[in-house]
């Protein structure tokens, strides 16, 4: 039985929003420096020796991989540690459920939440980087909706293991078996031409390879090849979004 | 109208049974009690009727909507203080009450108002910009019930309120339950300090094991299953005798419990029978005349102490 209200979703959003308000400066280093980092590290270091990739410097090659990885790991912070301490040791849910919003009004608004911490991250990343002139298009303007796209994808996938793990300390797992995986092979740092033909196989089927793809195609002005991955990507955001619903519940209300 | 009416409700969690076939009825303006020990089922039953627990057997309906389907209806005009202290951390004070009231629609002016007015009645004015988790277990527990207050609830739930408390705090929290009654909200509450359920509720419902053991108003449950006074007789030495010193002092009795190295006499007339008991010159450590309690009627009903 699914019970789902907007408005429910809504006041839980406009809740998280209230809150991040209030902590959103410890959320930087993690969120924005990292990428930056990685940004000075590779793009200059690696880049002063390698200067172009598919015909793009190596700079902007890796600057905009790391946009969409800024926005993953928004969603993914979120809807993991986040949500795990709000949910296990506030029992701020508990608390929530007895009001009129439901399991189910929490979880789309938890993850819609989730979304827009990727928009917030993917955009000051690329604005940032834009001063470098990395930015190429206008296409460009339509990536914070990419991202909320792709971040609704990485929200519901983790609050999904969030409402199942037993423990926080699993969450270790759910990073190294699959967001640094992610991280190091969905083609932000190099092209995956050059690797065996399964690893671009299994690459395709995670959704960071879809948003790296995108928001290069995107930045550097070639939208015709962005829209495979963008129907990728929302395909599989409507498809998971009832999921993390549907576990919350079962952890909720029993 | 009856604002909460349950029959034979019943709740399973797996093989378990957490609540055992209850029916009860909670009439608008009373305040009504559960007094159990723990594992008695009482905070499931609180959550049947918070639409968080869904009745596996049985009638369950609140405001007369049935639970789980109007859940959401019935949430909307439900007050209600978890065991847990369920607040936010990352927020104020003030916040906590203001985003709660969001919940129930109301506007940001609406709901800022309406915290104002619960920061007084809470007196928490003077913490209303600090994080929670610098406030007291009792100024939280107090925060709890302000929360539940934001949106002018029907019906109060209160799971344990004051456990945890110290004595002072929980007499603070009884006046403010006290005073929510008298301005006519209905409340449910559930406890294990027989002193709480004596002093706020009109009718309580005495739990053990999923079931109701007894109800009615708590004096009426004491004369009916105690009497007024009862004799409190500690025995000397480690207990061994304490059911040869029953077995003399009982005929004297108009009943008896028997509970460790204690011997409870239950009576109307308790300086008679302490006179009596007296001149029988039992190996006794102690002997203590005192009111019949509700703790009494638990002992007569379950064998065992509310808290052991
Ligand atoms: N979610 C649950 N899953 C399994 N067992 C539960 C759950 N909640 C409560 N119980 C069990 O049901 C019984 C009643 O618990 P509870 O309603 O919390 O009692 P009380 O509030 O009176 O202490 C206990 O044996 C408890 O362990
Ligand atoms: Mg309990």
């Amino acid at each position: 039985m699914m019970d789902f209200s907007p408005v429910g979703a809504f006041r839980f959003w406009q809740r998280n929003l209230l809150i991040f308000r209030k902590t959103f400066a410890f959320t930087v280093p993690e969120n924005f420096l990292e990428p930056v980092l990685y940004l000075l590290a590779l793009g200059l270091g690696l880049g002063a020796y390698l200067r172009e990739i598919q015909g793009l410097p190596y700079v902007a090659f890796v600057a905009t991989g790391l946009a969409a990885s800024a926005a993953m790991f928004g969603a993914t912070f979120e809807c993991t540690y986040n949500a795990y301490v709000q949910f296990y040791y506030d029992r701020s849910y508990d608390a929530i459920v007895t009001t009129p919003l439901s399991a189910e009004d929490v979880a789309v608004g938890e993850v819609l939440w989730g979304a827009t911490r990727s928009v917030i991250y993917g955009t000051a990343f690329l604005l940032v980087v834009a001063l470098f002139g990395v930015v190429r298009s206008p296409w460009a303007l339509t990536l914070p909706g990419v991202f909320f796209v792709s971040g609704v994808v990485f929200s519901a996938v983790a609050l999904a293991f969030t409402a199942l793990t037993p423990s926080i300390d699993l969450f270790t797992y759910y990073f190294s078996l699959w967001i640094t995986p992610m991280f190091m092979f969905s083609g932000i740092f190099f092209p995956l031409d050059a690797l065996p033909g399964w690893v671009q196989t299994a690459a395709w089927f995670t959704p960071l390879y879809h948003v790296v793809r995108a928001t290069r195609a995107l930045a550097f002005g070639s939208p015709a090849v962005a829209v495979p991955d963008l129907v990728w990507l929302a395909v599989v955001a409507v498809a998971f979004l009832p999921l993390p619903a549907v576990l919350l519940r079962r952890r909720l209300v029993q | 109208m009856a604002l909460v009416e349950a029959e034979e409700l019943v709740k399973r969690f797996g093989n378990l049974v957490a609540v055992d076939g209850i029916s009860f009825q909670v009439q608008e303006g009373e305040c009504y009690g559960f007094l159990g020990p723990n594992g008695a089922g009482k905070t499931t039953t609180m959550r049947m009727i918070c639409c968080t627990a869904r009745p596996t057997a049985g009638v369950l309906r609140v405001f007369g909507l049935d639970v789980p389907r109007h859940a959401r209806a019935i949430k909307r005009q439900l007050g209600v203080v978890h065991q847990a202290v369920t607040l936010d951390d990352a927020l104020t004070v003030r916040e906590n009450l203001v985003v709660y009231g969001r919940y129930f629609d109301l506007t940001w002016e609406e709901a800022r108002r309406r915290a104002d007015e619960l920061l007084t009645f809470a007196e928490l004015e003077a913490r209303a910009d600090d994080r929670v988790s610098k406030l007291s277990g009792g100024m939280q527990r107090r925060l709890m019930i302000a929360r539940a207050l934001m949106a002018n609830p029907r019906l109060l739930v209160l799971d344990e309120p004051t456990t945890g408390l110290d004595p002072q705090a929980r007499h603070a929290l009884w006046d403010r339950l006290r005073q929510l009654k008298r301005a006519g909200v209905t409340q449910i509450l559930t406890t294990h300090y027989m002193e709480e359920a004596e002093h706020l509720c009109d009718r309580v419902a005495i739990v053990d094991h999923g079931r109701i053991v007894a109800e009615g108003p708590p004096r009426e449950l004491v004369e009916r299953y105690v009497g007024r006074e009862v004799v409190e007789l500690q025995v000397a030495g480690d207990g061994a005798l304490a059911g040869a010193v029953a077995e003399q002092a009982a005929g004297l009795a108009e009943g008896f419990e028997v509970a460790g190295d204690r011997v409870f006499l239950h009576t109307r007339d308790g300086e008679e029978l302490l006179h009596r008991v007296r001149a029988l010159r039992l190996p006794l450590e102690a002997v203590v005349l005192r009111r019949a309690t509700l703790e009494d009627v638990f002992l007569r009903l379950t064998g065992r102490r509310l808290r052991e």
